[in-house]
């Protein structure tokens, strides 16, 4: 009888709302936070002032699976002796370690231009930054939708 | 030793932009996956790629576990003389993988 009263106490919205903050949270994966991007980028480029252009990046805008996402940046630069890419660092928002990678443009390079395959935990913006030699920080960032993410087919969330 | 894939034009222009893709053979794990066991995959990941060709530096990448399985890039080299196009992959236990093919400038 005790329990019939105490759980006449509660309120129907209340048991509701309580239930539905309890699926939210398990359904929400704790992924990295805009803190956490915010702390990769300035681990790789300190405080240096970031300007919008100059570097183009080339994504499907809707990923299968994000297990495999093929990107293409490009960067304009002349690659002379004197004006060129000095790095490019690639990274992704919502993943758990946001820092996908640093490219580095040697003296033989032609253009500033590469390909590679990336791993997205879900959908989310993908951030290129290029640091040309006369250490100006230019940066892109493109949205892609993931349908299946890198990490989804785990059976470990986090 | 892992496989790798790569893929240079036997013959180039001087002054060309030639375009070189490498691929390597590897899981690339990023330490969030399990066995079938339960207990975490540890990572396990090529650290370092890099490419040089007439003794200069082409491309180089400090890879991260973000990269897919079998990491893979495409880039854009100066063809000045003919020569080796020397490709060295380093994994995190300091296994060094390398691969060269022959590049003719005309």
């Amino acid at each position: 009888m005790t329990d019939q009263s105490d759980s006449a106490n509660w309120s129907r919205r209340g048991v509701l709302a309580g239930l539905g903050a309890g699926v939210m949270l398990l359904a929400m994966p704790v992924r990295a936070d805009d803190a956490s991007v915010a702390q990769a980028i300035t681990d790789t480029f300190g405080h240096t002032p970031r300007r919008d252009g100059k570097i183009t990046l080339k994504l499907p805008p809707l990923a299968e699976t994000g297990n495999t996402v093929p990107l293409t940046v490009t960067v304009d630069s002349p690659m002379s002796n004197t004006e060129r890419v000095k790095r490019v660092v690639v990274f992704a928002n919502r993943n758990p370690r946001p820092l996908i990678a640093i490219m580095t443009f040697g003296p033989k390079a032609a253009t500033a231009e590469f390909s590679t395959n990336m791993r997205l935990s879900g959908t989310q913006d993908v951030i290129a930054m290029a640091e040309l030699s006369d250490g100006s920080v230019w940066q892109t960032q493109v949205r892609v939708l993931v349908t299946v993410g890198a990490c989804d087919t785990l059976q470990l969330r986090y | 030793m892992p496989n790798t894939r790569i893929r240079v034009p036997k013959t180039a222009k001087a002054g060309d932009a030639v375009e070189i893709r490498a691929i390597i053979q590897h899981p690339m794990e990023n330490g969030f996956r399990l066995d079938s066991q339960g207990t975490a995959i540890p990572v396990e990941i090529i650290t370092d790629f890099t490419c040089t060709y007439d003794g200069g530096e082409v491309f180089s990448v400090k890879l991260e576990p973000g990269l897919s399985a079998n990491p893979y890039f495409s880039f854009y080299l100066k063809a000045t003389k003919s020569g080796p196009v020397d490709f060295r992959w380093v994994d995190q236990d300091g296994t060094i993988t390398t691969a060269t093919e022959q590049l003719d400038v005309t």
